[in-house]
């Protein structure tokens, strides 16, 4: 595909001012050498605003039909403007097999660090120049890297779901009837998998150097006091789940700090490869677990992206919006509670918003069949139709309910004497780091640019409410805080227009159970209760994805973590990762 | 105490009470269960909605979960078990004082659920630990939350002090678990020793697997 393609007639952007930079076209991406990325990067992000770099992707084209020939490893880059606004620009660099090798970008974006340390993990990418690059998800000593189409799990059964061993009446070839389980069918008689000739006793684990800002903070160097290394988490009340944050201190004063992930990566993506699409909506429901139904959502749009020309009816359209909207005030609601919660108000605000939060899963579980894990959205719909009476008891929740639990929340904690002292000038991101750290959502906005997709780069009907972007100038604990409130009154804005239009009408067309979707590529990113959640997808034209990556607020908005945490107390570190508001099954995916 | 166990003569209700050891020492046991404050993933989500107003986990006594392991009872495992945070879950039980329970909850702490297949996850977290209720579902309601736990104080009205374990000769700690290339049991390091060095890699036995059903 390359050599056909090498003799374009037009001409090729941006080699005018990098020669030799933009080698090629591939359907919208440009395809850029290796060696001369760092300067396009350079003058992409200064000259022509591209300051945004949304996502970072592997792809192994070993086994993609339509691209053989093409190098082995490719790293996909997408970038924005939030100044423009508008569609993502796109670049992908190649790189052979046995030389692995793609210069960092961190130094033009640091918000690619954990993105680019996340593919040497799972595809063994190495990025020269990357100030850190080392595991993220898995743990250092890790037998090779799992993303890499060569790698087979220990449970290993065909290429694609669903398995032919699994029809009914199907050939059992495994000796199914004999040995049901996949233990019993597995090498090492469980989910392992050892080198050739690995013997335990000969094993030594290797050393992580975890980088703690050692040149920072040199003043204090002169207390002459001893610095200390401390380990908050993986089993922590107030690390929401199981992150660890490894942090330096001089006193109580953090001069570094590392997040330590990956206790939560359950292969969301190597799974998502053999699922078909249809399959991979449940999924997603399990990545930010308290937001199901904005997962779906950014889920569908990638796949009726890839899909095109999907003729989505109208009461579905409404219904998207309209679940998407509840699950950002149930969302903020809840990381309020849990923002108070690490405060150490302990527990009170948090029942107080979980109050709510129940009536809301009650209408999704009455429209979907179930409290949390909705798999409420399908390409080209919604599953189920909503009955009146849930529309009445949705008019009552948004009229009436939610507005006046908004309002207490606000009225006992904004203008709180020690929420103030706890909160104010705390962890400081300024709005040029807030941008280069590629952070998205409230920490974004609370930082005071306003960047919000849904005015961006409009998807579903967002172009047809009238809402405000919320933008806070603190930077910190208390301005993220206050987004969080104000956005939640903005979805109520929009929920209520919503539900006064909500037009009759089927919500889907032909249920369809699987697709056969036309090989390419798309990335959908929607706005997200926690940022910028994108989906990036590539077809090579059977029912199952080839590669399917998750692009996640949170993961993505860590990066920051470390910049805001310097220089505070221990104890407010828990407060910023409060506001930050993760949620680790994002996070590690 | 009402209860089916301790009978209460007329004559002497308001003085005495006969009763075995093992009734008075279940019932004080299973009136005040306190979880560790430790979640791993979605389920933990529904067992914090367990402690909150609507299903409340006080009526039964369990409300007072504690962060340290030192002082918890009972290990609610909510979630995916992955391999590489597994060492630490061994720690923390081998952390908890005995009595201690497990109540694994959902399909991934009982068996890899749908992420069973994936290559950082341990399927169900029995394969270190011991359980003693398993609760179905994904995630599973708060209801059957409240249910297994439930259960759990019947199994413990059940025991009998001299036939449970913390009263054995022993202690019954579990090594914790070491990440090598992957995660290896120390229990199985023998084990694991002869496989690698009788089957030169997973990848042929794969290829002969797949031979296999090529062939039928």
């Amino acid at each position: 595909m390359v050599q056909e393609q090498a003799v374009v007639t037009e001409a090729l952007p941006y080699n005018d001012v990098v020669p030799g930079a933009v080698i090629d076209r591939d359907g919208e991406a440009l395809v850029v050498n290796r060696e001369k990325l760092p300067e396009l990067a350079l003058h992409l992000r200064d000259v022509e605003g591209y300051d945004y770099l949304s996502s970072v992707t592997g792809v192994d084209n070993l086994t993609h039909p339509k691209r053989q020939g093409v190098e082995r490893f490719e790293v996909v880059y997408h970038l924005y403007s939030t100044q423009r606004g508008g569609g993502p620009l796109v670049l992908k660099v190649r790189a052979p097999e046995e030389d692995p090798e793609i210069p960092s970008v961190v130094s033009i974006w640091p918000g690619a660090d954990f993105q680019e340390r996340e593919i040497w993990d799972l595809y063994g990418i190495r990025f020269p120049g990357h100030p850190n690059l080392r595991r993220i998800l898995l743990w250092e000593g890790f037998n090779g890297h799992p993303m890499r189409k060569d790698w087979k799990e220990a449970y290993y059964e065909e290429e694609h779901k669903p398995y032919s061993s699994r029809w009914p009446y199907g050939h059992y070839p495994l000796d199914e009837y004999k040995y049901p389980w996949q233990e019993e069918r597995a090498v090492y008689k469980d989910n392992l998998v050892f080198p050739k000739g690995f013997d335990p006793d000969q094993w030594q684990a290797p050393e992580v150097e975890y980088r703690l800002g050692q040149d920072l903070y040199r003043e204090l160097e002169k207390l002459k006091t001893d610095r200390i290394v401390v380990n908050i988490g993986p089993q922590h009340p107030s690390t929401h789940g199981v992150f660890r944050m490894v942090v330096a201190l001089e006193g109580e004063t953090i001069v570094g700090l590392e997040p330590e992930m990956g206790y939560l990566h359950r292969n969301h993506e190597k799974i998502g490869e053999r699922n078909t699409y249809l399959m991979n909506i449940p999924y997603t429901d399990r990545l930010d677990y308290i937001n199901s139904m904005s997962n779906n959502l950014g889920y569908v749009l990638a796949v009726e992206k890839l899909m095109s020309k999907v003729e989505v009816p109208e009461r579905a359209k409404y219904l998207r919006i309209i679940m998407a909207e509840l699950t950002r005030v149930l969302n903020h609601m809840f990381a309020i509670g849990f923002l108070l919660n690490d405060l150490g108000a302990f527990f009170t605000p948090a029942l107080y918003a979980l109050e709510e939060r129940e009536l809301i899963l009650d209408l999704f579980e009455a429209a979907s069949g179930s409290r949390m894990m909705c798999n409420y959205m399908r390409p080209g719909g919604v599953a189920y139709d909503v009955s009146d009476d849930w529309v009445e008891q949705a008019r009552k929740l948004v009229f009436d309910r939610l507005p006046r639990a908004i309002d207490e929340l606000d009225n006992y904690l904004t203008e709180n004497e020690i929420l103030l002292a706890r909160t104010k000038g705390v962890g400081y991101l300024s709005p040029q780091d807030a941008v280069a750290y590629s952070t998205s959502g409230p920490v974004l906005r609370g930082s005071g640019v306003a960047y919000d997709i849904r005015k961006a780069e409009p998807y579903c009907i967002y172009d047809r409410f009238d809402f405000d972007i919320v933008t806070e100038e603190g930077g910190d604990v208390y301005a993220r805080y206050m987004v969080r409130i104000r956005e939640a009154r903005e979805s109520l804005k929009i929920l209520r227009q919503a539900l006064r239009d909500l037009p009759g009408g089927p919500v889907i067309g032909k249920k369809k159970y699987t697709f056969r979707i036309p090989p390419g590529e798309a990335y959908q990113r929607i706005e997200a209760p926690k940022g910028e959640l994108g989906f990036y997808l590539v077809s090579d034209g059977t029912a199952n994805p080839y590669r399917y990556h998750v692009r996640s607020p949170s993961f993505i908005n860590l990066t920051a973590l470390g910049l805001m945490c310097v220089g505070h107390k221990v104890a407010d570190s828990v407060g910023i990762l409060g506001s930050i508001d993760i949620v680790l099954g994002e996070v590690d995916r | 105490m009402a209860d089916e166990y301790l009978e209460v003569p007329p004559e002497l209700s308001r003085n005495v009470f006969l009763t075995t050891l093992d009734a008075v020492y279940n019932w004080s046991r299973r009136s005040s269960l306190w979880p560790m404050m430790f979640g791993l993933a979605c389920c933990a989500i529904e067992m914090i909605a367990v402690a909150a107003a609507r299903y409340d986990l006080a009526r039964f006594g369990m409300e007072v979960m504690r962060p340290s392991p030192r002082q918890a009872d009972v290990m609610i495992v909510s979630g995916t078990v992955t391999k590489k945070m597994v060492p630490q879950i061994v720690r923390l039980y081998n952390q908890m004082p005995q009595p201690r329970y497990v109540v694994a909850m959902g399909a991934c702490a009982t068996g890899g659920g749908p992420f069973k297949e994936g290559y950082n996850v341990v399927s169900g977290v029995d394969k270190f630990i011991p359980v003693d209720v398993y609760i179905p579902g994904c995630p599973p309601t708060p209801e059957a939350l409240l249910y297994g736990m439930m259960r759990l104080q019947e199994k413990i009205k059940r025991q009998s002090i001299k036939t449970v374990p913390w009263y054995q000769k022993g202690r019954d700690d579990i090594p914790v678990p070491v990440l090598g290339p992957d995660v290896l049991d120390l229990r199985r390091k023998d084990e694991i020793k002869a496989i690698s060095a009788q089957i030169a890699d997973s990848e042929k036995y794969l290829d002969r697997l797949a031979e296999k059903q090529r062939a039928s």
